[in-house]
């Protein structure tokens, strides 16, 4: 098949960017949308231009690297899986698809579809952990957790950190992310004495950030790759309120 | 090449303890003032940062991806072995460490080995405090399952994404140091060369691969944990940025790299689709528990697998092994794939796989017990490939995976290069000639997190170390070399992308020095890859500019270590006479085709030591199995 693609291309974060029309010859359905895209930038050097820059690694949707909105949608379309998870048997023969980086100012784009989410570092710099040091553990079987609680902690830990969840929020928020860890940690028995602290350190990072508020829209959990859940923001938020009304240690 | 493996004396149940005892101490107050550089954010090198920063070392801890989280330990779905026996099920320290000195075909140093079956503890102890949720039974406890044919349940698993978990994990650990300010960590930083003076490695060269600046980072011990090597074979399961750069460069400033040809192909991958196709996806091992591998009885069969009758089809599997069937190890699995595919009785459009099917499992237990079982790899596997295993058979075939060998370590993990400390993957240490499944997460991890933490320690503790200054010439010379070779790789002016060039060499590595090599191949292959290492450099193009994010740049660079690599992997594998574990001479197998060991010979480590002058030269490291007599596999 043959797709026509509008791609944002910017050469370095303080000049401005534009989208460029490229086409994609001799594309075949089984074709991952990433693969697609090595087609394209190995033309593109052959012509001695520069290839499209975008981020990716694993390319099986586990490690987080790869994001990009894909005709409006953070990832593309497809239901709980990361752009190196698109195929193209999800377009067709003559579509026109538009490609962009993640757009908020906590994520300044480097160049092209690439982005700066070291924010989400900072955030879990201040709190994301449970403070244990290497060696001090006791038995893993010592503090039984009910499989229910592991399970939801699961689900929560599951986020990759790849920022579609701020892609999609029309305030660019960080909640969803923040959020899951905050529940993983909080979920479980180890976390618990830290818990109050870091939901306050966490969310005051988010916000030194630049992220924005949550809005309840809900558009993070539908852009999520994993299917994080947006009842987790509502532990954090009872976290926040709580640590705010009876003080932290720090 | 000095290769004393520094292994304590005494029973091998007393080494470590008593290693330990024996080992200097840093002063506490006097910690502060040494400086560590950590390369590599995955199990090992995630791990080894934040507890050395813990422990109040000065740390610098690097990545090339934008963030350590994105390491490739993350995608490792199947768990990590541990003797907890909390199944009562008679598992042991002894026993994991019999089953990984032999499941190595007995190519492994026994005290490492063992070393790794007693922190194997620990490690899971460490990972539930940090909040890793492992699967539970429902009395609160930790689950088990049994994993890659082993005869106890050992291994702690989380969902299939074990690695995952496991690396949050190391990562949380490393940001809680990153707060505190012990370890500084410099992200899509890459590293291209290793400072070595006066035979001490005492700093590395990197590249902020945002601005493309050079820097020169000095300090009192470097540690590598930068990860295997598989995508020589540019198709392989490894994530696409995997490389061996950092190892290459190690290894020509005089660090010896052991066993190169030991490489682990798992048998049950997506086969290629597309030339094109950019790598390869692996399918849990546990697929083969209910599924049936056949291929055509006829070559060249074109008909689709439902209109092929039963008397047609060949399980190849079931026939060779009736014991064992479609649940050989991989090596054997991968092996007998190829034969299949090689005779002309490839399944699949491009004829390049072999059938897993379950349409018995699913006639004899239903598709609900099916969908239970294995929904999700079926729901992965339906998404990658556009069909649906419910109806037809799975169409699998073997994938490089794993690469058992790497930069030599004595058994406090330090390469032969004083102060350079070599970790996870990216060493050779303890999987021997094949590595047994949910074994890489606890040796990349007993090194972090246990080993190199006070290993480093001693070595640090055992004189004073010359001060380095920064404008000694040789400190200044690497910096300078790294930059003349981007320069040279920038002023190719070809017009060819650096990766048709790769997918070049990835066919012949496959072909000449993957699953079955013979001296015919590995000579042919010796004399191929010089010429592609010439077109590479002849006439690949490097778009954009130095000074800049240039992602084309990074992986021309990349590449172009793979063919120096390539070279020593086939050197390694003809001059290893003899078939072990993932290592197939086929000029060296049993009546009944399987690999055939020379114990004699070749009981060693085959350590290579950079000359160059084009021939580097072969060392060797005997091994002494004296707790576990060395016997030949059976699976018949």
């Amino acid at each position: 098949m043959k797709v026509t693609l509008h791609v944002w291309r910017q050469p370095r974060p303080d000049q401005p960017g534009r989208f460029v029309t490229y086409t994609a010859n001799d594309i075949t359905d089984h074709m991952s949308f990433l693969e697609m895209l090595d087609v394209v930038n190995e033309e593109l050097v052959a012509k001695d231009e520069e290839p499209i820059h975008f981020d990716h690694d694993c390319r099986e949707g586990i490690c987080g690297s790869c994001g990009m909105v894909v005709n409006g949608r953070p990832h593309g379309p497809q239901v709980e899986g990361a752009t190196c998870q698109l195929h193209m048997r999800s377009f067709k023969d003559g579509d026109e698809i538009w490609i962009e980086p993640w757009r908020s100012k906590a994520f300044p784009v480097l160049k092209d579809l690439v982005v700066d989410r070291s924010a989400f570092d900072r955030i879990m710099a201040v709190g994301g952990f449970i403070s244990v040091r290497t060696g001090s553990a006791p038995d893993a079987n010592a503090i039984p957790i009910r499989k229910e609680s592991s399970d939801w902690a699961f689900d929560a830990a599951a986020c990759i950190g790849c920022g579609a969840c701020v892609a999609a929020c029309p305030n660019a928020s960080a909640m969803l992310f923040t959020s899951a860890k905050i529940a993983h940690l909080g979920l479980l028995p180890q976390g618990q004495p830290e818990r109050l602290e870091r939901a306050d350190r966490m969310v005051a990072e988010m916000d030194r950030a630049g992220f924005g508020s949550c809005t309840n829209h809900g558009a993070c959990e539908n852009a999520c790759p994993k299917g994080i859940s947006v009842d987790w923001i509502a532990m954090l938020n009872r976290d926040l309120l709580k640590a705010k009304l009876v003080g932290t240690n720090s | 090449m000095d290769l004393n493996a520094r292994i304590p004396s005494g029973p091998v149940q007393e080494k470590w303890d008593k290693h330990r005892f024996e080992m200097k101490l840093v002063n506490p107050a006097n910690k502060r003032k040494y400086s560590v550089i950590v390369v590599g954010t995955g199990l090992a090198g995630g791990a080894a940062a934040a507890t050395l920063g813990e422990l109040g070392y000065n740390v610098k801890c690097f990545t090339f991806h934008d963030t350590p989280r994105r390491a490739h330990s993350i995608a490792a779905q199947g768990g990590i072995n541990a003797a907890k026996n909390y199944q009562n099920d008679g598992d042991s320290i002894y026993r994991l460490f019999y089953d990984t000195v032999k499941g190595g075909d007995f190519r492994a140093r026994e005290a490492n080995v063992y070393r790794l079956a007693q922190i194997s503890l620990e490690i899971i102890d460490q990972c539930v405090a940090q909040g890793v949720p492992f699967a539970r039974e429902y009395g609160g406890y930790l689950a088990n399952r049994s994993f890659g044919g082993a005869q106890v349940s050992r291994t702690f698993y989380a969902r299939g994404q074990t690695g995952q978990q496991l690396l949050l994990g190391a990562y949380q650990a490393l940001m809680r140091q990153v707060g505190a300010g012990t370890v500084k960590l410099y992200s899509r930083t890459e590293m291209l060369d290793v400072v070595v003076v006066n035979g001490r490695a005492c700093g590395i060269v990197t590249r902020d691969l945002v601005t493309g600046a050079l820097e020169t980072h000095l300090a009192d011990a470097v540690v590598l944990g930068t990860g295997g090597y598989s995508n020589v074979f540019y198709w392989s399961t490894n994530a696409k940025a995997c490389n061996t750069t950092a190892i290459w460069r190690a290894y020509k400033r005089g660090a010896g790299f052991a066993n190169p040809c030991y490489t682990q192909i798992h048998p049950t991958s997506i086969p290629q689709s597309d030339e094109r196709q950019s790598k390869l996806t692996l399918m849990s091992e546990s697929l083969r528990n209910d599924g049936r591998i056949w291929v055509p009885k006829r070559a060249g069969d074109d008909r689709q697998a439902a209109q092929i009758p039963e008397d047609e089809r060949d399980y190849y599997l079931e026939r060779f092994y009736p014991s064992f069937g479609n649940l050989t190890p991989r090596d054997i699995a991968s092996r007998r794939a190829k034969e299949a595919v090689d005779s002309g009785r490839g399944i699949g459009p491009l004829k390049n796989g072999v059938y897993l099917d379950f349409a018995h499992a699913i006639k004899r237990l239903g598709e609900k017990t099916i969908s239970e079982r294995y929904g999700n790899l079926f729901d992965m596997y339906a998404r990658i490939t556009g069909e649906n295993p419910y109806q037809v058979p799975m169409r699998i075939y073997p994938a490089p995976h794993y690469t058992m060998g790497g930069l030599w370590v004595d058994y406090n993990l330090m390469s032969t290069i004083p102060g350079l400390f070599v970790i996870g993957e990216a060493n050779f240490s303890d999987h021997g000639a094949n590595r047994l499944g949910a074994s890489a997460l606890m040796q990349g991890l007993a090194d972090g997190y246990f080993i190199v933490p006070y290993t480093l320690g001693n070595y640090l503790a055992q004189g004073a170390l010359d001060e380095v200054k920064r404008d000694d010439p040789a400190v200044a010379g690497v910096e300078q070399e790294v930059r003349e070779r981007i320069d040279r790789l920038l002023k190719i002016n070809g017009n060819v992308a650096p990766e048709e060039i790769h997918r070049k060499l990835g066919l012949l590595m496959l072909d000449k020095c993957g699953m079955a090599r013979n001296k015919a191949g590995l000579e042919e292959a010796l004399a191929k890859i010089p010429v592609l290492q010439e077109e590479f450099w002849s006439s690949i193009r490097v778009t954009g500019q130095g000074a800049e994010l240039n992602q084309a740049l990074e992986r021309a660079g990349r590449i172009a270590d793979f063919f120096e690599l390539a070279e020593l992997m086939c050197r390694d594998a003809l001059e290893r006479e003899e078939s072990c574990g993932g290592h197939f001479r086929e000029e060296h197998q049993t009546e009944e085709g399987e690999a055939k060991r020379d114990d004699e010979n070749f009981a060693h480590a085959a350590v290579w030591e950079y000359t160059g002058n084009g021939s580097p030269r072969r060392n060797v490291e005997p091994l002494d199995f004296k707790d576990v007599p060395p016997t030949q596999r059976s699976y018949k």
